[in-house]
Formats: structure tokens, C-alpha cells, sequence
């Protein structure tokens, strides 16, 4: 099969390789049908995690067609299916409480040593995210490998079409965790700072939770403009103070939430070199770890502050005293996806979420490492790229 | 005035976790016939009722399912049981070893008999973890290394060493009993095989 490999620091290329196999009696094989750039990606592009081998196939945004099952799948061959992002047994402690994202089984024994060291414990596995989640090849690809397919994926009704759904797979889950862990009262402010995909789905869900205003933080004017579309006031923090303009929108008591969708955009795990990363941005101006903080300080006494974002090691100066004198509620974690997904699939269904707005460019998986050094390069305007196995070159918009 | 060996037993932390270098002895008080000066020991919860748990390791042909070093292990007749070992450098170890501790759903121990590669004894305890939530399973090996420290460091360069093999092998068990497979990234079953070797 032909699948989007990594070789290196922005060297992705689009390989013939193995057609993957049923291994383990849940096991399905999915031929893809639909699979995205998460921006998450852009961090292996870019080289910041370790643990990474040449070869290994990317992405964790995917959704097909189930072509082939193993003897304890409970999928039927012709279903479309959306496949979380993250891979969890369904059976252990956390999987009970569902707490699909800190599954005790999904990462192979011997890879679960390196967040083990890091975390204290080992999470749940994760598709084409490096070897330390797994080492389990991602859906850039034809065809992928599903592991506890009985568990993770979730079945689109018939006349469904994939751009409506795709985004079931991590960000739009993502997103609305994130607002749920904000726990939303009526008449709430709610400020979001990052109007990337997930900081743009959690304003969606904010307002579904019914927050009375909701303000989105940014410097991508097309980003605010998208956030303003679903009714969010906007701030644009190359323009103006950020901390000062919250103040003052909000009469002087600050958001009664705040949500960091900003971090590191990545699905985890420190590395020096992130570390530095970390370093470079937060003193540079470029307001990246630096959204954290923000929120902690402008957040109303009593508040609460869900981080979405992904953070890696460790993060200088952050502000514990104004945290704990402050009363604030911190709640933050990789997505249960699992959980969300057939709540939000019926709120997709009814119309009460819309995912398509996102999607700026679909372009065949041959085209795949383009496909990437656009994401890369100009996130203003490419705010999401799908890629389409079956899509004929000559349907390229 | 440190905490010395004799203390161990005054507080509720395992000795498998104590600082003192002398822990291996202290293990070896509460094993039926304790074999080798090193001691390691591991915890892990399994979702799953104790019974069934001690039944799938009583059936000692089934180590090698979770246990990736362990080639094979064949019975002999009464509680003996021969085993054969992966060591560094595609070397194989063997030893004849004697279950000397059984209580249905509670512990097994064995002991290796004179002669063995490796002098080696160990237990595996079934207790029932608090707020049911299944079993607690605790390894406890007590082993001489085929040729001191040298041979440790070349066994922990092969990943064969005890102390990585136990914490893997458990939560091999852990992933067999609670999804009914061990996890692997493999994607072809030719990956899978190699993996295994």
C-alpha cells in the first residue's frame, strides 16, 4: 500500500509498504478513506519527538471503510467507521470509568517504559505518534491496523459524509472536553486563548454549553474571523494587551473560565529539544507557554482554567501562588474520545455541531508531503488539510 | 541512627522497595526455600478475580504467553518442571525447578534445584486489591546472576535483565488477562514474529 512516511526533520514521504494484517484477535483493518494533518503532526514533522524511527507512518486523524476483522472485533466488513485517535482496551480500571485516554493496555509492554519514567505512569497508546505511544503505524496511509476495534471506533450511518464526521477521530472530542472540564455555568464568560482547530471547537462548545459570552485569543486574523463566525468576541493579541483587554470586557472581574488551547499543539511527551522550544517561545514574545500563565492571572477568583494544550516536561515560572490564592480549578488531560463519541455524532447529526467550516484544502495522500509543508508554512490560511486516498489528482480544487 | 534492616518490619513499605542493600535477606525469611542474593519485586493490578489469575500461571506451560524470555517451560512429573531461558548473545539458559509453595488462588513458589544455570526461587502472590477492583499480582524473584556484575550489565544491554523482564512480563500478563492479547505496534504478522524472537 502507499502511506505517508517520516524520515527525518521535514523529510515525510509518500512510500509503497506492507498492507497491514490482522495480529490480534480484535484487530480490524481499515481501507481510509478520509485522514488529516492535526497540527500535533507538525511537531514529529518538525523533529521535536523523540522516539521516532524512519519509516514509521503518520497520523491519528483518520475514518474508512472496515475491509477485514479478527475473530474479537465486533465490526462488520463495509461499515464506515471514525477511529479515535487514541488506542485504550476498553477493559482495564480506567477504561471502566472511561478514562479512555489513561488506558493502563493500549501501549506495548516494552515501549510503556519511557512514560512510565517520564509520568510516573504509562498511558493510553496512540496512532503514528512516535514509539513511546505505541509505536503503532498512523492512518496517512490506504490501510491501517485498528487494535481493540471492538472498543474505539464508531459506525457513521449510511448518506454521512466523511468531512462531516472526520474530525470525531481527536479535535472536535478534544475541543468540547476541554469546555466541558471549563464546567460552564449559565452567564459565564468564557475566554479561549488559541483559535486553532481544537481553541475553535471548544468556542462551538462553550456556547453549547451555554456560556453567555465567549472571547477567543489570537494573532491569525482568519482564525478570529472564524472564532467571531460562531459568535465569540475576539482579541488580537499583537494588537492589543491581552490581560488589560480581558479586564476591562469583562468589568473588571476577569472570565469565569479560561481555556489554554494553545501549549504545544503537540499529543505529548517532554524532549529536551521541546524543552527548549518552550524556552525560545516563552521569552521571545511569542505568547506560547506563555497562554497558561495568562489565563491563571486573568482568570476570576474562583474560577476555573481547563488546558487542553499539550504541554511536555516541565514550565518555568508558573504562577502557583496566584493559582492557590485565587481558589482556581486546574483540569487538563489527553481526550477521552471514546466518551464523547456518540453524543457528539447525534449533535452532528442534528446539526447542533458544524466540523466542515474547517477544511481548507483536500488534496490526494500522493500529495500528502505537500500537503504538510503548506500546513507547516502557512497556518493562517491552511487551517485544516484532509487528505483522500482514493481522490484523483484531476479532482485537485 | 539510619533505618537498618530490623526496621523494615516496624513500617508498611515492601522490602522489596527498602534502600538497604541487605533486602535480599530479609526477602529471603519469608520465602519456603530461598535461592540467590539479588531481590526484585513488582506489583500490578489485573481487573480480573484472583482464582482465574492464579489458575492461568498455575498452568506453567503458559508463561512463555506473557513472559518474553522464557522459551519454554516443560513438566517432568510431580512439582518439577524444566525451564528454558533466552539469555544475552542468543545463548540459552536451562534449570530444573521445584513449585514449593501452592495455595489455590493465593501464591506459588519455586525454588531451582542444585546444579541450575541460574540458582533462582520466586513466588507470585493473588491478593484481592481494596474497592474491588480486581487482584494485586506481586512477583517476587530472588536470582544469581550467571556471572556477577559483568554479566548483569551485559544482560541489561539485551534488555534481559531480571528487574526490566519482571515489570514487562507483568504487564504482558495484565494486557492478556484483561483484553485477552498481549499490545503490540506490529502491523504485518512477519513484524510480529520478529518481534517475538
Amino acid at each position: 500500500m502507499r502511506a505517508l512516511t517520516w524520515h527525518g526533520k521535514h523529510d515525510v514521504r509518500v512510500d509503497t509498504v506492507p498492507d497491514p494484517e490482522i495480529v490480534n484477535p480484535r484487530d480490524a483493518i481499515i481501507r481510509i478513506t478520509s485522514t488529516a494533518i492535526c497540527g500535533s503532526d507538525l511537531h514529529l514533522y518538525d523533529g521535536y519527538i523523540p522516539s521516532m524511527k524512519a519509516g514509521d507512518i503518520l497520523g491519528h486523524e483518520f475514518m474508512g471503510e472496515v475491509v477485514e476483522t479478527g475473530s474479537g472485533s465486533t465490526l462488520r466488513k463495509g461499515q464506515r467507521v471514525v477511529v479515535p485517535f487514541t488506542i485504550s482496551c476498553g477493559s482495564c480500571f480506567h477504561c471502566s470509568k472511561h478514562q479512555y485516554s489513561a488506558c493502563d493496555n493500549g501501549v506495548p509492554a516494552d515501549n510503556q517504559d519511557i512514560a512510565q519514567a517520564a509520568y510516573g505512569q504509562p498511558m493510553a497508546g496512540l496512532f503514528g505518534y512516535s514509539h513511546m505511544t505505541g509505536g503503532y503505524a498512523g492512518g496517512q496511509a490506504e490501510y491501517v491496523r485498528v487494535p481493540f476495534s471492538d472498543v474505539g471506533p464508531i459506525v457513521i450511518p449510511d448518506g454521512v459524509e466523511d468531512d462531516k464526521v472526520l474530525f470525531l477521530s481527536d479535535i472536535l472530542p478534544t475541543g468540547w472536553q476541554a469546555a466541558e472540564y471549563a464546567q460552564i455555568e449559565p452567564g459565564d464568560t468564557v475566554a479561549v486563548w488559541g483559535c486553532g482547530p481544537v481553541g475553535l471547537f471548544a468556542v462551538q462548545s462553550a456556547f453549547l454549553m451555554g456560556a453567555e459570552r465567549v472571547i477567543a485569543i489570537d494573532h491569525f486574523p482568519h482564525r478570529l474571523e472564524l472564532a467571531k463566525r460562531f459568535g465569540a468576541e475576539t482579541i488580537n493579541f499583537e494588537e492589543a494587551k491581552t490581560y488589560e483587554a480581558l479586564l476591562e470586557m469583562t468589568g473588571g472581574i476577569g472570565p469565569d473560565a479560561c481555556i489554554d488551547a494553545v501549549g504545544l499543539e503537540a499529543h505529548g511527551f517532554f524532549a529536551d529539544n521541546i524543552w527548549d522550544q518552550i524556552k525560545v517561545s516563552t521569552f521571545t514574545g511569542t505568547d506560547r507557554t506563555h497562554s497558561i500563565r495568562q489565563a491563571i492571572l486573568a482568570c476570576r477568583k474562583g474560577g476555573r482554567v481547563s488546558m487542553p494544550a499539550v504541554y511536555g516536561g516541565f514550565v518555568d515560572k508558573f504562577p502557583l501562588g496566584a493559582f492557590m490564592e485565587k481558589g482556581l480549578t486546574l483540569k487538563t488531560g489527553q481526550t477521552h474520545v471514546q466518551h464523547y463519541l456518540p453524543g457528539l455524532l447525534n449533535a452532528i447529526m442534528e446539526g447542533k455541531i458544524d466540523t466542515t467550516f474547517l477544511i481548507s484544502h483536500r488534496m490526494p495522500l500522493e500529495q500528502a508531503a505537500e500537503g504538510y509543508r503548506m500546513f507547516h508554512d502557512k497556518q493562517d490560511e491552511v487551517t485544516k488539510v484532509v487528505l483522500k486516498p482514493g481522490m484523483d489528482l484531476s479532482q485537485v480544487a | 541512627m539510619g533505618t537498618g534492616l530490623t526496621d523494615i518490619h516496624r513500617q508498611d513499605a515492601p522490602v522489596t522497595t527498602s534502600k538497604d542493600s541487605g533486602r535480599a535477606a530479609v526477602a529471603a525469611e519469608e520465602m519456603s526455600a530461598p535461592k540467590g542474593d539479588s531481590l526484585i519485586g513488582k506489583t500490578v493490578t489485573i481487573n480480573r478475580p484472583r482464582r482465574e489469575l492464579y489458575d492461568y500461571w498455575r498452568t506453567l506451560e503458559q508463561l512463555p504467553q506473557f513472559m518474553e524470555n522464557v522459551e519454554r517451560v516443560e513438566p517432568m512429573g510431580g512439582n518439577r518442571y524444566r525451564w528454558t531461558v533466552k539469555a544475552p548473545a542468543g545463548r540459552t539458559v536451562e534449570w530444573v525447578a521445584a513449585v514449593t509453595e501452592d495455595r489455590p488462588g493465593e501464591v506459588i513458589g519455586w525454588t531451582s534445584e542444585e546444579g541450575a544455570d541460574v540458582a533462582n526461587s520466586g513466588r507470585v502472590e493473588f491478593r484481592d486489591a481494596p474497592g474491588g477492583r480486581g487482584t494485586w499480582v506481586t512477583a517476587t524473584l530472588l536470582y544469581d546472576s550467571p556471572a556477577g556484575i559483568v554479566g548483569k550489565v551485559i544482560a541489561k544491554l539485551f534488555q534481559r535483565e531480571p528487574a526490566i523482564q519482571v515489570r514487562r512480563d507483568l504487564r504482558r500478563f495484565k494486557q492478556l488477562m484483561e483484553t485477552g492479547e498481549v499490545a503490540t505496534g506490529a502491523w504485518t504478522r512477519a513484524q510480529r514474529a520478529e518481534e517475538m524472537n
